[in-house]
């Protein structure tokens, strides 16, 4: 007889508490949102060229979706638009209910990022952060953007984040993974003096258009293949910040993964230890082990929550990473999305229930604690 | 000292090739002459530079001679010392990494045969891997039916970066002799690099490079599980080496989780991607990358959820461990003489076999 | 058990679908080539509406390369994570037999690779009488 397992998940439901969403994904409707903001020169650009990333097709990605534009299917407005376009509608199905006192919006593709062409990767991202600003940020207190950034060009994105600093409608900056070149080298370093001057935290969030395989032994068939690749993905170019030595060279710096999930990062940091140790003699300019420079700068969101089928695995990653690191995230509006009633199957304390849902994130944006 | 160790199974050894000269007499006389001619030096390649520390623990080092380059060094440093029944050669030289795919096929078939003449017959207890060209599938399976004549070839060996991820049908012929001739398939750190050798690009330190291998070993995991090439060929067993394992539990959680719901894109994949691996895939013991704390550690052998999956190794001459402390502290003897002796003595059925 | 009328049988034409509500919990009957079918509306995974969900065929494989399709508009992917339900008996496909200690009955259909697995999206008996479609609950 089949027994229904419907688990009762104890922990984030039975005391509901406001929490910090550190993933959203608000979307342009159509892109003519974007023209007040973006200069005709550009406009004609989009119009005419496309976006134009460092793979093959013209609209759409890749690799396809499981799920169309790889949201929930629930997440489309009554207007038909698309999901995460509406603010109202995002408001409705998400900020209220789930009650989101603070959310992270991380807009993606098209923002700007990954573009082929610099210059226009650059307008493109300012517009964006102006449409994120004027449409999203100053009409939601809840809601705080992201600094996108053309990060193939260091001096740009540097420019970028210092015309943006000092704006509370601004909490971070915002990378994707897979870039040319390993997020850790000297092309990007501007980014992180940048980010470290200016107090705001440098967030990596899954996807990219570096055009290189998501594989070391080249390119995958299937999409199945690269959602669990952004694992491997992070783990490397989390190795490349480390090793190149960021952190000891922007010693202010803060970087989160997102999107990545998170359970692979205490054994990197166990594997980093042991060969960084015994081949010291290569990176002089390391002054801390790699799991210290993880410990002391490197904050990780949760989604996509990891699944142990025994759940007391989960707790045994939460502590190796640490209590204070974690940031809940549920992806909205993507189909991977992670409801913060059910995702997390173990009991939580109370403590550790708000800073997992809520003051991770706050301390972490400068916003006030629960 | 030699137990606990006496009577194991050493899954994974490095004897190296001492210079390309050691392979002439082993190669017919057009393969001969182009080497000579023209002046090719050597095939190592940057997965191990030579005097890099991992490359060599210090006290298997010898004066005057590359390390594990001679069978006396391999015999007084390692099998004689720890007592192993059966240690299982692993030759790296950079055979997979060369486009001239005949080229390749030559040097693998030299290798192998320097192997057979410089090793296997001098030490009884020494078995090995079939070095294949596997950049050519259909050149490779010649070679794995050419040398599984011999049973002390006991698996065939291949790196864990190729030319494209290790599941595709590009790499079938492989598997599917492998599979005929009850041969494990070794997969081992290192790269042909013909990509870059992250998954985000080329890195700047050595350091780096040998971090990304277990990154390698999880993408290529996911390629073999989810083309199904556990469906098409259900004998077939994977022994990963080198790779480190405290990351598959997290590595499986994750690949589960997407294939419930993305089930129906690769609908051959006919169970839970971490049953597929409990059943067909072994890792090798060294380098263990282990957390800080033994307690810790036996949780994450706990978390692997299987006393069946991990195979004793030294990798020597590699320099993971000093002394003898090569295996996890805290051990149960039950679960210690698994990983030293009876898991790989399942994986290879061809131990015994003599010439 | 009591009989709730929900609709006539001509309110879900074939291929459609209706969101009602009996005894506070809403239900989703779908109409597939005539026949009636109703599930809980909540995925037991997360909990997804799986109204909202799409409805596709079941393609299993003996083989890589080969796509053996069949019963078209019977599987219900959630419209979250994408799991599959069978919109006959609630049944998921994703989640073959365990290996250690099995807390519950499975079942191996005859001829399929797939064995069904403990999550169940709860089916809902839904019957026709005369033109009305009525659940029973």
């Amino acid at each position: 007889m089949n027994v229904q397992t419907q688990v009762r998940r104890a922990g984030a439901a039975s005391t509901k508490i406001a929490i910090a969403d550190c993933d959203i994904h608000p979307c342009v409707g159509s892109p003519r949102e974007l023209d007040p903001y973006l200069a005709k020169r550009w406009q004609q650009e989009f119009a005419t060229f496309g976006s134009r990333f460092r793979h093959a097709f013209s609209g759409g990605p890749q690799y396809p979706k499981g799920q169309p534009d790889a949201h929930r299917r629930d997440a489309r407005p009554p207007s038909g638009a698309k999901g995460g376009s509406d603010l109202g509608f995002m408001r409705e199905q998400h900020l209220i209910p789930n009650d989101v006192r603070l959310g992270i919006l991380n807009p993606l593709s098209p923002s700007g990022q990954g573009f082929q062409n610099p210059e226009f990767s650059a307008a493109y991202c300012t517009a964006m952060n102006d449409w994120q600003k004027y449409n999203w940020a100053e009409k939601e207190p809840r809601l705080k953007a992201s600094v996108l950034v053309p990060y193939e060009d260091g001096a740009a994105s540097a420019a970028e984040i210092r015309r943006r600093a000092g704006d509370p409608a601004f909490v971070q900056v915002l990378l994707l993974s897979r870039s040319a070149e390993p997020l850790g080298q000297r092309r990007y370093w501007p980014i992180y003096e940048a980010a470290a001057e200016c107090g705001l935290p440098v967030a990596v969030h899954a996807f990219g258009y570096g055009g290189t395989p998501i594989t070391g032994g080249g390119w995958p068939s299937y999409y199945i293949e690269e959602v669990s690749g952004h694992a491997q993905c992070c783990q490397a170019l989390l190795t490349s910040m480390v090793i190149e030595g960021i952190f000891e060279r922007f010693p202010g710096l803060k970087v989160v993964m997102v999107e990545a999930g998170f359970a692979w990062l205490p054994p990197l940091a166990w594997r980093m230890d042991k060969h960084w140790m015994r081949l010291r003699q290569e990176t002089p300019h390391l002054k801390r082990k790699p799991s210290e420079c993880i410990r002391d700068h490197v904050w990780i969101a949760t989604q996509p929550m990891e699944e142990p089928d025994r759940p007391e695995f989960l707790r045994d990653t939460f502590e190796w990473i640490g209590w204070d690191r974690l940031l809940f995230a549920t992806d909205y509006p993507h189909w991977d999305f992670d409801d913060p009633a059910q995702a997390i199957r173990i009991k939580l304390s109370p403590e550790e229930r708000l800073g997992l849902f809520y003051n991770n994130a706050a301390e972490l944006y400068g916003q006030p604690l629960q | 000292m030699a137990e606990p160790y006496r009577g194991c199974v050493d899954c994974d050894i490095h004897p190296s090739v001492p210079s390309i000269k050691a392979l002439l007499p082993y190669m017919p006389d057009f393969w001969h002459d182009t080497v000579v001619q023209r002046g090719i030096k050597a095939l190592d390649t940057i997965s191990y530079p030579q005097n890099a520390p991992i490359s060599g623990r210090p006290d298997w080092r010898v004066e005057g001679r590359k390390t594990a380059s001679s069978v006396e060094d391999v015999q007084q440093q390692l099998l004689d010392a720890w007592g192993a029944d059966y240690a299982i050669c692993n030759p790296l030289y950079g055979v997979q990494a060369l486009l001239n795919v005949d080229m390749g096929a030559a040097f693998a078939q030299a290798v192998n045969d320097w192997l057979v003449k410089e090793w296997l017959d001098r030490d009884e207890r020494l078995r090995a891997s079939i070095v294949i060209p596997m950049q050519a599938p259909d050149l490779a399976v010649e070679e794995i039916n050419r040398c599984a004549k011999d049973p002390r070839f006991v698996q065939v060996l291949m790196l864990v970066n190729g030319e494209m991820p290790l599941g595709r049908r590009f790499y079938w012929p492989i598997y599917a002799t492998a599979e005929r001739h009850g041969l494990p398939v070794g997969i081992h750190a290192g790269s042909s690099y013909h990509h870059p050798v992250t998954p985000v690009g080329w890195p700047s330190y050595y350091t780096e490079d040998y971090l990304a291998q277990s990154q390698a070993f999880q993408s290529q995991l996911a390629s073999l599980i989810c083309e199904g090439v556990f469906t098409k060929y259900p004998a077939l067993h994977v022994v990963l080496m080198e790779s480190g394992f405290t990351w598959l539990p997290s590595f499986l959680w994750r690949l589960d989780k997407v294939w419930r719901g993305l089930r129906m894109e690769v609908p051959w994949v006919h169970a839970l991607p971490s049953e597929i691996v409990r059943k067909n895939v072994r890792l090798t013991l060294q380098p263990i990358d282990a957390p800080p704390t033994a307690e810790q550690l036996n949780r994450v052998m706990d978390q692997l959820e299987s006393d069946r999956l991990l195979l004793f190794s030294t990798d020597y001459p590699h320099w993971h461990f000093d002394g003898t402390a090569a295996m996890p502290e805290g051990l149960s003897p039950e679960l210690a003489r698994r990983i030293l002796v009876d898991n790989p003595r399942a994986t290879y059925s061809r131990l015994g076999g003599q010439a | 058990m009591q009989k709730h009328v929900v609709a006539t049988v001509g309110d879900i034409p074939p291929g459609q679908r209706k969101l009602v509500t009996v005894k506070g919990r809403e239900i989703v009957v779908f109409n597939s080539g005539g026949e009636f079918f109703g599930l809980f509306n909540r995925c037991p995974h997360q909990g997804g509406r799986l109204c909202e969900g799409v409805l596709i065929g079941l393609v299993e494989s003996d083989e890589p390369g080969q796509y053996a399709y069949s019963r078209r508009g019977e599987i219900l992917r959630c419209p979250w994570h994408g799991w599959e339900f069978d919109i006959r008996t609630g049944q998921s496909w994703c989640e073959p037999e365990r290996i250690r200690a099995r807390p519950y009955d499975v079942e191996v259909e005859p001829g399929t690779h797939l064995v069904k697995g403990p999550y169940v999206a709860e089916a809902v008996d839904v019957t026709v009488e005369e033109e009305y479609v009525v659940v029973n609950l």
